[in-house]
């Protein structure tokens, strides 16, 4: 008997205020035409003052556990990850566990840049087959525009908010669900991408504000290196694991950072267009939130079959990168 | 290394392949910017070409260095 995680929920939520690149033009010196040929952006959603993170989580949740059928008492753990966390802490698990149900549910938040979704669908997979937990949440919120430097030409089109929420269900006998992940993480580049400012290292204090120490900070060109190569390691590493190769690959649902990463990708394995979702130019890149936004889209639009290898990819800061290779179906 | 005729030709068919140019666009002279038309991006991609292809690691600093398909010749012909 072989239990694996299955899919019984997902759920996502997008804040409704739209940014377009024509907007950004106002606030700083670009163009949309240098926005859509170098990240393929053309808007994003951005989360209101009175939202956040756990918010949007919550929603995502909410929703996530309509569509597997269940309510949030039914749930024994909470994975969330996240690179803007309501509050360094408390988690934004136990936030979002408190506007969800009375009841306590534990959990924790993850942090591995971008990828922390794949990192949250393995650990949750994890705990499934350890046999001790049946429903867990997985959320993947952020809050980037938090952290968006709008000074910061290079950084400023790039990101949105929004959430989106797994229910991984315990199925003891069944051909779908998580059939293998692959995590990696490598700190020698933990320059490229990086919040410099309100950790241990660097806490908070006048100077730390007046220098933008608290805004993200990316080198563009060197974590597209990373990114390109990143990518394509992930999705044939974890359909290694599975026993799959890209051929048996039906749905590539990438993490939507710029379609210049995806493209390249998608020359390299050679794929035809109904073999990928991409929606980043609505979106932007709203880190851990891209995959499950992209899936959904794709389910929405009758993309997804029962049977299907679906390869969830990312890559992000630490830098960490990873996929989970799912057979579609509960 | 091969001689500069064999490394330019293997060159000039990577950059073809990756910007989509014509063949007669790539002459040694042509800045990958200004006549190739090229962005940043672009040419990041086209240096993880280069360096798959002659097996060899392009630091940044040097890679900043090259803008031209001469310079590409030139870097590979002293270090690959």
């Amino acid at each position: 008997m072989i239990t694996r995680a299955v899919v019984a929920g997902l759920g996502t939520y997008v804040p409704e205020a739209v940014l377009t690149n024509q907007d950004l033009e106002k606030i700083v010196e670009t163009s949309d035409e240098w926005i859509v040929t170098r990240t393929g952006i053309r808007e994003r959603h951005i989360a209101g003052n009175d939202e956040t993170t756990s918010s949007m989580a919550t929603e995502a949740s909410r929703r996530a556990l309509r569509d597997a059928k269940i309510t949030a008492e039914d749930l024994d753990f909470i994975v969330c990850a996240t690179n803007t966390p309501d509050t360094i802490f408390p988690s934004t698990a136990a936030r979002v566990q408190h506007q969800l149900t009375e009841k306590p549910i534990p959990g924790f938040d993850l942090q591995a840049g971008c990828t922390g979704l794949i990192y949250g669908m393995e650990t949750a997979s994890a705990l499934i087959k350890s046999g001790k937990y049946r429903n867990i949440l997985v959320i993947g919120a952020d809050k980037l525009t938090s952290i968006t430097d709008y000074e910061d030409r290079t950084t400023a089109v790039l990101f949105g908010d929004a959430a989106g929420a797994f229910v991984l269900q315990a199925n003891d006998n069944t051909e779908f669900g998580i059939l293998s992940s692959y995590l990696q993480a490598d700190g020698r580049g933990g320059d490229l991408l990086i919040q410099p400012g309100g950790g241990s290292l660097m806490p908070a204090s006048k100077e730390s504000v007046e220098t933008r120490q608290h805004y993200l900070k990316m080198n563009g060109n060197e974590t597209f290196r990373f990114a390109v190569k990143a990518l394509p390691e992930a999705v044939e590493e974890g359909l290694k694991r599975a026993g799959l190769e890209v051929g048996d690959m039906d749905l590539l649902v990438p993490h939507q950072a710029n379609l210049r990463i995806i493209d390249a990708a998608v020359r390299r394995f050679e794929l035809s267009p109904e073999r990928v979702v991409i929606n980043i130019d609505r979106y932007g890149n709203t880190s851990v939130a891209t995959i499950p936004l992209a899936l959904q889209e794709a389910r929405m639009e009758g993309r997804l079959h029962d049977g299907d290898v679906v390869v969830l990819c990312a890559f992000g800061a630490g830098l960490t990168w990873g996929s989970n290779v799912i057979r579609w179906g509960r | 290394m091969a001689n500069k005729e064999q490394v330019f030709d293997k060159v000039k068919e990577i950059i073809v392949d990756q910007l989509g140019v014509d063949e007669e666009e790539v002459t040694s002279e042509a800045s990958f910017i200004d006549d190739l038309g090229a962005d940043s991006l672009d040419i990041v991609e086209l240096i993880m070409a280069l360096e798959e292809e002659f097996g060899l690691e392009i630091p940044d600093d040097e890679a900043e260095k090259i803008s031209t398909v001469h310079d590409a010749v030139e870097y590979i012909r002293e270090n690959a």
